[in-house]
């Protein structure tokens, strides 16, 4: 076989001029920065650099934030017309819009991930999702709960280091749009960019205590859960901590959504389209460094076209540009932190342990900040641990099947329920298989796409409720019969 | 006038479209309001709930699939058995629990016209709950409802007839199946509606019931990983907690309801979301 020809990138760093991180952060509380009483670093996960301190909140801080969020509730968010809270919503989208550069230079900085990646789909799309939700804020008697639907009042939100202002707008706009007021606390190792929004919702004059965020780490996120104050919870994160959080709720009245793990089947055909299939198992599960709930980590292929399909996604893993996560060339940046640089680790060497056969990309790794080379396991059977649990990282687990519905049947094999991912150019094979897969969403020839219009969310173990659409809104309004 | 004796029934719990008795071999009394005996039903254990999660859950991608045309079919079908066997149904809910004719008669006519209701929804639920989203790239994006699995309900005390409909009509319209308990101290009603579902083209294991206790039964159901969803409206609010504490194991769908209404139905199902490119 004959090698390709490769080409030598010339270095092309995004400039970092662009934003000015402060030395040390406080909260955001009923409009006005407040200091925070403890603090912790948070670094760029790339090169181990300490950006800045965070603030930790405890008890008084998160007392603050819902005491703001319930006044502005009270004396203004509820009382304001639908049409005027949406123009708010279409500020902070336009004011994003504005700010994109500095927030995806921000958010690579904090997050680790490829500025090509902050630039072109985290930032857009949660600047969209304020300017979607923006538009439902005069139309909820036709968000499908009948006409007299209800704001449930203060929400407490908790959100992730994966997609951390994406996460941030599909928490917060919605919430907004349907009237309630919002306490968010943004993941503890990716802070900056929602304290960098908590500017735009200064610059849109959002009206204070609207927006409050408190900044720390799951002790600060227990104690929003558990804070009588807080009338609906939304998480994104783990199933195990998703769980903690379920139980306890089970014995209030706080409503609860939840966007938890995943383990998404990716089932190829042989009968696919098999280069635009490697680009999408590609997408599937190198996107983010695979730190995506939702990412296609179970590579389901038909037995006859799996040489064919292993031997062109490992020259295609070759291809993959692992570095610098401002130079815009790359493709793979940093694992966002060293706990989880030692998860994706331990589960792997599980993948040896029981068997599997482990192949990576040769590449590279820089020396400082955390990193970990886009791998396949071969050989990989339903048993195995790199099969059932999320990694959470650039590791592929390769499974084969010879008849569609024993694809079928592995790709459903998990206690998750998110997505899967499906590729064949048979419009009926397509279709039913969309239907046999038991996940809330399935990209039918493509993959790990988006977007505010689009309801997103899990089956079974993968979570409670829907996070865009109609069927996202509706998790922020009351006037359904089940409570 | 006649010396006859009557042939009483024997009540059975209805698992898998046959009528065992329960696996442990016990019972418990009913008596009618005046304290007078009328029948020893099932006192279900968890291993006949577990019998019966296993008989829903095997029939589960079979009633799913069928048409939605199909299934309100079969939920009016019913409807029709229902209809066909009135009389016995008002004797049964006067001799339990001594309302007057008039208020039994009433409540088999509003478990019919309920039944007809739900039926209709079968084909309606996509457009109410489904979406053609318009996503900002070349593709095409779509929502749909589809079942959740296997749910477990408790069917309330009073009411028995017409609650334990509103329990499992909203719950297998859309194509899941159900293992529910029916009411403890009035279970007669619903144990006669299981012979109504045996003689209405309802696949076997799609419908389970049991009869016994709610503080026995439905700790189990919240537990049992089997179960994907759990109507609890029937159980005392101060038992919520605990029972949705059990349930977060497997992050069980629980839901109370205090009316009969399509967001009931559209509790216990998923939506889907599926996209695909558009190009030449």
């Amino acid at each position: 076989m004959e090698s390709p020809v490769s080409f030598d990138y010339a270095p092309a760093p995004e400039s970092r001029a662009i934003v000015s991180i402060k030395p040390k952060y406080g909260h955001f509380i009923g409009g006005k920065f407040v200091a925070g009483s403890k603090h912790f670093p948070t670094i760029n996960p790339a090169t181990e650099e300490v950006l800045s301190q965070i603030a930790l909140a405890g008890k008084a801080e998160v007392d603050a934030a819902v005491k703001a969020a319930r006044k502005a509730y009270t004396t203004t968010w509820s009382k304001m017309s639908g049409r005027e809270r949406g123009k708010y919503l279409f500020r902070i989208a336009r004011i994003m819009q504005e700010r994109a550069r500095e927030f995806a230079v921000l958010e690579t900085l904090d997050n680790g991930k490829p500025i090509r990646e902050s630039r072109d789909v985290d930032i857009p799309l949660a600047a969209a999702h304020f300017f979607y939700h923006a538009g439902w804020a005069d139309k909820l008697e036709f968000a499908g709960l009948g006409t007299s639907t209800k704001p449930h009042g203060v929400a407490g939100q908790i959100i992730p280091w994966n997609f951390p202002l994406l996460m941030l707008s599909w928490k917060i706009a919605p919430a907004l749009a349907a009237g309630n007021t919002v306490v968010l606390k943004p993941a503890e190792s990716t802070s900056l960019t929602a304290l960098l929004f908590a500017e735009v919702c200064q610059q849109a004059e959002l009206p204070a205590g609207v927006v409050n965020i408190v900044t720390g780490d799951g002790s600060t996120g227990a104690l929003i859960v558990n804070h009588p104050g807080i009338d609906k919870i939304a998480f994104t994160g783990s199933t195990e901590v998703g769980k903690i959080i379920a139980r306890a709720v089970a014995p209030t009245p706080k409503s609860v959504t939840l966007e938890l793990g995943g383990k998404a089947a990716n089932i190829i055909f042989e009968d696919a389209a098999i280069d635009e299939a490697i680009e999408g198992i590609v997408n599937g599960i190198f996107f983010n460094q695979g730190h995506v709930c939702c990412a296609g980590s179970r590579l389901i292929l038909q037995e006859n076209i799996a040489e064919e399909v292993l031997e062109k996604l490992k020259k295609r893993m070759a291809q993959i540009r692992l570095g610098d996560p401002m130079d815009k060339n790359t493709d793979l940046g940093a694992i966002n932190s060293k706990e989880q640089l030692l998860k994706i680790r331990e589960l792997s060497a599980s993948g040896d342990a029981e068997g599997a056969q482990r192949w990576s990309a040769p590449c590279d790794l820089p020396t400082k900040g955390f990193w970990f080379a886009p791998t396949i396991f071969t050989g990989v059977t339903q048993s195995h641990r790199i099969a059932r649990e999320e990694i959470f990282g650039p590791v592929l687990s390769v499974l084969t099947f010879r008849t569609p519905q024993e694809g079928i049947d592995k790709a459903n094999n998990t206690p998750f329920g998110l997505s899967a991912g499906v590729w064949s150019e048979k419009g009926s094979r397509i279709l039913w298989a969309s239907q046999q897969l038991r996940a809330g969403v399935v990209w039918a020839n493509t993959f790990n796409k988006f977007d505010p219009a689009s309801p997103f969310g899990g089956y079974k173990e993968s979570g409670w409720g829907r996070e865009g659409g109609r069927h996202g809104l509706s998790a922020y309004l009351k006037g359904v019969s089940h409570e | 006038m006649s010396n006859r004796i009557d042939v009483k029934k024997t009540y059975k719990l209805f698992i898998n479209g046959a009528f065992p008795r329960s696996e442990s071999g016990r019972t418990y009394e009913i008596k009618n309001a005046k304290g007078v005996f009328i029948a020893n039903p099932c006192l279900a254990s968890r291993k006949d709930l577990k019998d019966a999660v296993v008989a829903a859950r095997a029939a589960q991608s079979g009633w799913n699939k069928a048409s939605a045309y199909n299934k309100g079919q079969i939920l009016y079908r019913i409807a029709e058995m229902l209809e066909g066997r009135r009389a016995q149904f008002v004797n049964e809910i006067i001799l339990v629990t001594g309302v007057t004719k008039v208020k039994a008669e009433k409540e088999v006519t509003d478990s019919v016209d309920r039944l007809v209701w739900y039926a209709g929804w079968s084909d309606k639920l996509s457009s109410l709950s489904g979406a053609l989203n318009p996503v900002a790239g070349p593709y095409y994006n779509f929502t749909v409802p589809e079942s959740m699995g296997v749910i477990a309900a408790i069917a309330p005390e009073t009411q028995s007839l017409l609650g334990l409909i509103d329990a499992i009509a909203p719950i297998i319209v859309g194509g899941n199946t159900i293992v529910v308990l029916a009411s403890t101290k009035a279970p007669l009603s619903a144990m006669s509606f299981a012979e109504v579902i045996a003689t209405s083209d309802v696949p076997a294991g799609v419908i389970n019931i049991l009869t016994g206790k709610k503080d026995e039964i439905a700790p189990w159901m919240a537990s049992h990983m089997d179960i994907d969803g759990f109507d609890i409206s029937a159980l005392a609010a101060t038992s919520h907690g605990a029972i949705r504490i059990a349930g977060a194991e497997n992050l069980k769908r629980i839901y109370s309801f205090k009316s009969a209404d399509p967001g009931r139905i559209l509790a216990f199902l998923e939506n889907k979301t599926v996209w695909h490119p558009i190009g030449l």
